[in-house]
């Protein structure tokens, strides 16, 4: 116990970027999934916007980099990290990271929501003499609301893990702090006080998500 | 003038399978449908109605040909000009494609919100609207908490919030049973009749063309092979797909199978009068048979009424003498349809 009690502030701070890392990605990664999804969803074939080229394109990009593990994902991207960031480690080099990973994952989410909305509602909007854009904004994204929050708050849980990762390869955080102050100094204790904040987190975030979603679902 | 005039529209799409070829939805359909009537379209599915309705509000662009609107011919038009147009064309559907995110009110608001009317007005318009449906306390309901009927309901007063001029109604009624289907139909009768709304009713069932359509057009595989006066086509079918829905609704001239069943129940020959409102009435028929001494029991049949018109197919068992029956037939046949079963 005596080493948790040193250690609480390191854990804190720990803590404190963790927090910092996930918020700042699931921003980043949040709209640009939320833009790239919503391109997919449009493009596709019988979509608003149907363009078969662009989608194959798209297509072609998500599938090609969402399967890349993330522990290979950080060190492939340095090269696009480096001149952005300046350097390809600390938290920032891995915010980017993680919200470069999450862009092609949430892109999928949002275009498997979106896939849901009825056909029949486009109609509805378009019959009313909407244009695309708002029928998207006004019909599309509302409709699919509830599973798109629920989406969110499961890519939250992906991105306190691509954090933790991203931690032990030169961020921080609490995957960084669990390696360096339990792990390699073999305090058990201390890894599982890491453990035990990531729950919290994660029951937090997935409580909030879920109690958001059934307002929004009115069930 | 026609409120709505298709010429020579065909349109197709590439087939799904690796063919190559096109699938004509809709082929060569020349149409027209006058300000303030109530027109129905009638086919089995995959005739190509659906798609025929899409049209008018461009849904769907057309292959080619020209589809009129108010005297515009919208397959030229902007996408701009398009949703203006739309103002003028309401839609209601068969699952209703309410947004279950938004209330009742808000679904109504909707086409308003588009239309760029301001708040207060769209409020007005839409508690009036509400009142009109028959559903002025569900404003704040959201349409998962209604029954279907009163889903259809929001979907109408939806698609009247722009004051349109044309209703278009696909499928309106299909998934409603027969007494919500029948409030439904009563609402549309009453949007033609006190709003002055030219309706356009797509729809498999016979009876709904009944109830509320002036004119209607068969469909099948893509053309119209049949329109004209409902009373005419209901009570003179010429093609057979016609005649096979309005034998859904009206009991015509018996079949063969109906003949034999009629034959195992009743002697006699079996022979069907055919009525039509303005010609010979049925006591004049019936006082020929008695005069000839001719003994007759009612099999089948029904007499049908269409917007106070009646018409109607009776079949009869006649028995007594052989030429006697002839010479009576032949004496009515004259003035009326016989058809006697062989």
């Amino acid at each position: 116990m005596e080493q948790i009690i040193d250690l609480l502030p390191t854990l804190l701070e720990a803590t404190g970027e963790t927090l910092y890392l996930v918020s700042i990605s699931l921003v980043f990664g949040g709209v640009g999934g939320l833009i790239l999804g919503l391109a997919l969803y449009v493009t596709r074939r019988g979509g608003i916007y149907a363009n078969r080229s662009v989608f194959t394109v798209l297509n072609v990009i998500v599938n090609f980099f969402r399967p890349i593990p993330f522990i290979i994902f950080i060190p492939a991207m340095q090269p696009l990290i480096r001149p952005v960031i300046g350097t390809g480690i600390g938290n920032n080099a891995m915010i980017m990271a993680i919200s470069l990973a999450a862009i092609f994952g949430i892109s999928r989410i949002v275009e498997q929501n979106l896939v849901t909305v009825p056909h029949g509602v486009l109609e509805a909007s378009r019959a009313s003499g909407a244009s695309r854009l708002r029928t998207i904004w006004s019909v599309v994204l509302p409709e699919a609301l509830g599973p798109l929050i629920l989406g969110y708050t499961f890519i939250f849980v992906a991105i306190v893990e691509m954090s933790a990762l991203a931690g032990y390869l030169g961020g921080g955080g609490l995957g960084s702090f669990a390696i360096q102050w339990g792990f390699r100094q073999f305090e058990p204790v201390v890894t599982w006080s890491a453990v035990v904040v990531i729950v919290i987190i994660v029951q937090i975030v997935q409580y909030l998500g879920n109690t958001l979603a059934r307002k929004v679902l009115r069930r | 003038m026609s409120i709505v005039s298709l010429t020579d529209v065909t349109k197709s799409y590439p087939a799904t399978d690796r063919s190559g070829g096109v699938v004509h939805a809709i082929d060569n359909v020349s149409l027209d449908i006058e300000q303030g009537e109530v027109f129905g379209i009638i086919g089995y599915s995959g005739a190509g109605k659906s798609t025929l309705v899409r049209l008018v509000n461009a849904l769907e662009p057309v292959t080619s040909g020209t589809v009129e609107v108010d005297g515009t011919d919208i397959t030229r038009l902007s996408e701009r000009r398009l949703r203006e147009m739309r103002l003028e064309v309401g839609m209601i559907f068969q699952q209703f494609n309410l947004f279950s995110s938004k209330t009742v009110a808000k679904n109504i608001a909707y086409p308003l919100v588009v239309a760029g009317v301001p708040r207060a007005e769209r409020v007005r318009r839409v508690a009036e609207l509400l009142d009109f449906v028959g559903l002025a306390d569900k404003g704040r309901s959201y349409p998962d908490q209604l029954s279907g009927g009163q889903k259809q309901r929001v979907g109408i007063a939806r698609a009247l919030a722009s004051n349109p001029r044309i209703l278009l109604a696909d499928e309106a009624t299909s998934a409603l049973d027969p007494e919500t289907t029948h409030e439904v139909l009563g609402l549309l009768d009453r949007v033609n009749r006190e709003l002055g709304i030219t309706i356009i009713v797509i729809t498999h069932e016979m009876d709904v063309i009944q109830s509320i359509a002036t004119r209607v057009a068969v469909m099948e595989k893509g053309r119209i092979i049949e329109q004209g006066n409902v009373f005419d086509v209901f009570s003179d079918p010429q093609h057979p797909a016609s005649r096979r829905f309005v034998s859904t609704v009206v009991k015509g001239i018996p079949d063969a199978a109906e003949v034999t069943a009629l034959r195992s129940r009743h002697t006699g020959r079996i022979v069907t009068f055919s009525f039509r409102d303005g010609d010979r009435s049925q006591a004049d028929v019936f006082v020929e048979l008695a005069r000839a001494q001719v003994g007759f029991e009612l099999v089948y049949g029904g007499i049908n009424d269409i917007r106070g018109q009646a018409f109607g197919h009776l079949t009869l068992a006649l028995r007594g003498d052989d030429s006697a029956i002839d010479e009576v037939l032949r004496t009515i046949g004259q003035t009326i349809a016989v058809t006697e079963a062989a």
